[in-house]
């Protein structure tokens, strides 16, 4: 077990302590909270592991490098924030994905511009968004919020 | 929670195991396929599994407990009051709770904003909703490592801020226009 690991489940132990201690009823119904939405989330989950497990088993590192990898440059940047902005999943999934990705020989900011697309700009939930909170502001976000992404994965590119 | 709310659920629920089911299917039928190519496929579907496994149910009890002793309530109360830097800074501490996907907070900013809050905190709060939620900052930890997940962090929020108080601007700008133009008529 690595050491994130531990300390993430340490802290969830400790607040589970302390919620317990204050509150029963309401940590129980916490609890059954926590099992309902892993339930929802599990074939989320195995899906992409599928996913990674046949992209790391299948396709060559040269192959993701040459369009997502360091010599694909910009291009490869966008391709992949491009990709994160339509795709709609879990962001706690993107995470995995984005390891994958890298280790299959995706450069850094490529990563990088691929979880900050796919957790900041909604296309699936953009009709939504203008519809609550109208045209201007939502497409501004959406838009701006891009731009954005591009911006963070270049400079990270150069940083790590 | 409505009953729509519960069947659109229930059908994502369904959509979600039937997908999963033909992913499992593809996998094997590929592998039968390609014998040759099982370890390499099963062993990488093996790390990741397992690596999210450690930290999956510790992340679940997390947003169990935020969901339960945080009421969305509270998150409206304290961000319809705040303003300028304060209101910045609370709009990103209130999105960073974990509370569920991003289309849950739409009607929550919308509502918000009719009670006059300000655009920028609005569009802060927004954002980190979307992207800087504790459990996601987890899992990002476990697999990318603190260095990513540290400048990531600090990068998106500095670019948030300048977003939200430009977008402020340029609302508040093209509002500015359109009543001088109806004026005008």
């Amino acid at each position: 077990m690595s050491t994130t690991a531990i300390v993430i489940n340490v802290f969830a132990l400790a607040c589970l302590i302390l919620a317990f201690t204050k509150d029963r009823a309401k940590t129980k119904q916490s609890l059954k909270v926590g099992v309902k939405s892993f339930i929802r989330i599990l074939p989320v989950v195995l899906i992409i592991i599928v996913f990674i497990g046949l992209l790391l088993g299948f396709v060559p590192p040269d192959e993701v490098s040459r369009i997502v990898g360091e010599q694909a440059g910009f291009g490869g940047i966008l391709i992949i924030a491009l990709m994160g902005a339509i795709m709609n999943i879990p962001a706690l999934i993107s995470f995995p994905l984005a390891a994958s990705l890298i280790k299959s020989g995706a450069s850094i900011a490529a990563a990088a511009a691929f979880i900050t697309t796919l957790t900041m700009v909604g296309t699936v939930t953009l009709p939504l968004e203008i519809k609550e909170l109208g045209r201007k502001m939502a497409l501004l976000r959406n838009g701006i919020s891009f731009i954005i992404a591009i911006v963070i994965a270049l400079i990270m590119g150069v940083l790590l | 929670m409505n009953e729509e709310m519960i069947r659109k659920q229930r059908k994502a629920f369904v959509r979600d195991y039937a997908i999963m089911a033909a992913a499992l299917a593809i996998m094997l039928v590929t592998l039968l396929v390609y014998p040759d190519r099982v370890d390499g496929v099963t062993t990488a579907s093996w790390n990741f599994f397992t690596e999210m496994m450690m930290i999956l149910p510790a992340v679940m009890v997390i947003m169990g407990l935020f969901a339960v002793w945080v009421p969305r309530e509270i998150i409206g109360k304290y961000l319809g009051k705040a303003s300028g830097l304060k209101g910045i800074l609370i709009a990103i501490l209130l999105g960073t709770l974990p509370a569920g996907p991003l289309y849950i907070a739409f009607p929550v900013a919308a509502g918000l904003l009719k009670k006059g809050a300000r655009i920028s905190n609005i569009i802060v709060f927004l954002s980190a909703w979307a992207c800087i939620k504790l459990p996601q900052e987890m899992v990002e930890l476990q697999f990318l490592g603190p260095k990513f997940m540290a400048l990531r962090l600090v990068l998106t929020i500095v670019f948030i801020a300048i977003m939200a108080i430009f977008i402020e601007r340029v609302i508040e700008w093209s509002d500015k226009r359109g009543t001088k133009a109806r004026e005008a008529k």
